[in-house]
């Protein structure tokens, strides 16, 4: 027991300095998930269905392929302003998933305008296992 | 001598000042970072102070995407934009929701492109104001520059 507090206090001090990881962004939504959910394992697969499902909620943007292209390890382009966008995967730019509060504020956006809902926590989970494994 | 000389440098400034938007200086991170995900961060002084706060006042409904951001990071925005807004009189009405692209100012400095441009794949939308001016996010926006040939008159 005693052995196990300095090794979770380096955890937490390790969570505080550094960009977080896609794992430990994974970890929060698979924690929210299996909360609901008991026995919750993430899926690329089924991300990845998710990123190609035709939600047609918004007609320019009927599904996340409507900006982000077919895959995510391109470059996309906004479908009503045609503003640049970074690719998603992890693979292709590196500054995804390290940021916690940032990969929140887009799922909030976007889950909205593309779903038309907000998206459930085995939603996220499995998006963003799909996007930290894609290559 | 001088003197002439002094207004005739003047006069060949004028105009390429009304096309030079720069940034102001002091744009905080946050409104980069928030406002150019979906469009170019633009300049604060192409709206009048009042229509920046109604335009922040309804980032919830901004022109059909939900933009809002903390209210720590609003106000700081916000502050940004009225302190480095336009002049009331030069831009003249820009509607509710307040567009960029309905004040007097856009529109006279627009009014010879023909409707078939605004429609070009390459354009999109009048928010999209690198399609022409390749400068668009450092504030040039020269006619000079206009990167689709047919339009460089």
């Amino acid at each position: 027991m005693m052995r196990a507090i300095p090794a979770v206090a380096l955890l937490l001090a390790s969570l505080a300095c550094h960009a977080e990881t896609p794992q430990q962004i994974r970890q929060i939504y698979v924690a929210e998930a299996t909360s609901q959910q008991a026995g919750f394992a993430p899926s690329a697969k089924r991300g990845d269905a998710f990123f190609r499902q035709r939600f047609a909620i918004n007609d320019k943007m009927p599904a996340c392929t409507s900006c982000h292209t077919d895959s995510p390890l391109n470059a996309g382009q906004h479908a009503v302003t045609g503003k640049a966008i970074k690719p998603l995967a992890v693979a292709a730019n590196p500054d995804r998933l390290s940021d916690p509060a940032k990969v929140e504020k887009w799922f909030g956006r976007n889950c909205k305008e593309v779903v038309g809902r907000a998206c459930t926590p085995a939603e996220k989970s499995d998006f963003v296992t799909y996007l930290s494994e894609v290559r | 001598m001088k003197r002439i000389f002094l207004i005739a440098l003047l006069g060949s400034a004028f105009p390429a000042l009304a096309d030079r938007l720069p940034m102001p200086a002091n744009a905080p991170a946050s409104f980069t970072s928030e406002c150019s995900s979906c469009h170019i961060a633009y300049q604060p002084a192409l709206l009048q102070a009042n229509d920046w706060r109604k335009l922040m006042a309804g980032l919830s409904e901004h022109f059909g995407s939900d933009a809002t951001v903390d209210r720590k990071t609003e106000q700081e925005i916000t502050a940004f934009l009225e302190r480095n807004a336009g002049s009331a009189s030069r831009l003249g009405n820009a509607g509710n929701p307040p567009r960029i692209t309905q004040t007097a100012r856009f529109i006279r400095k627009h009014d010879e492109i023909p409707t078939k441009y605004w429609r070009d794949p390459r354009v999109k939308s009048k928010a999209n104001c690198e399609a022409c001016h390749p400068g668009g996010a450092k504030g040039s926006y020269s006619e000079h520059d206009i990167s689709i040939r047919e339009l460089r008159e």
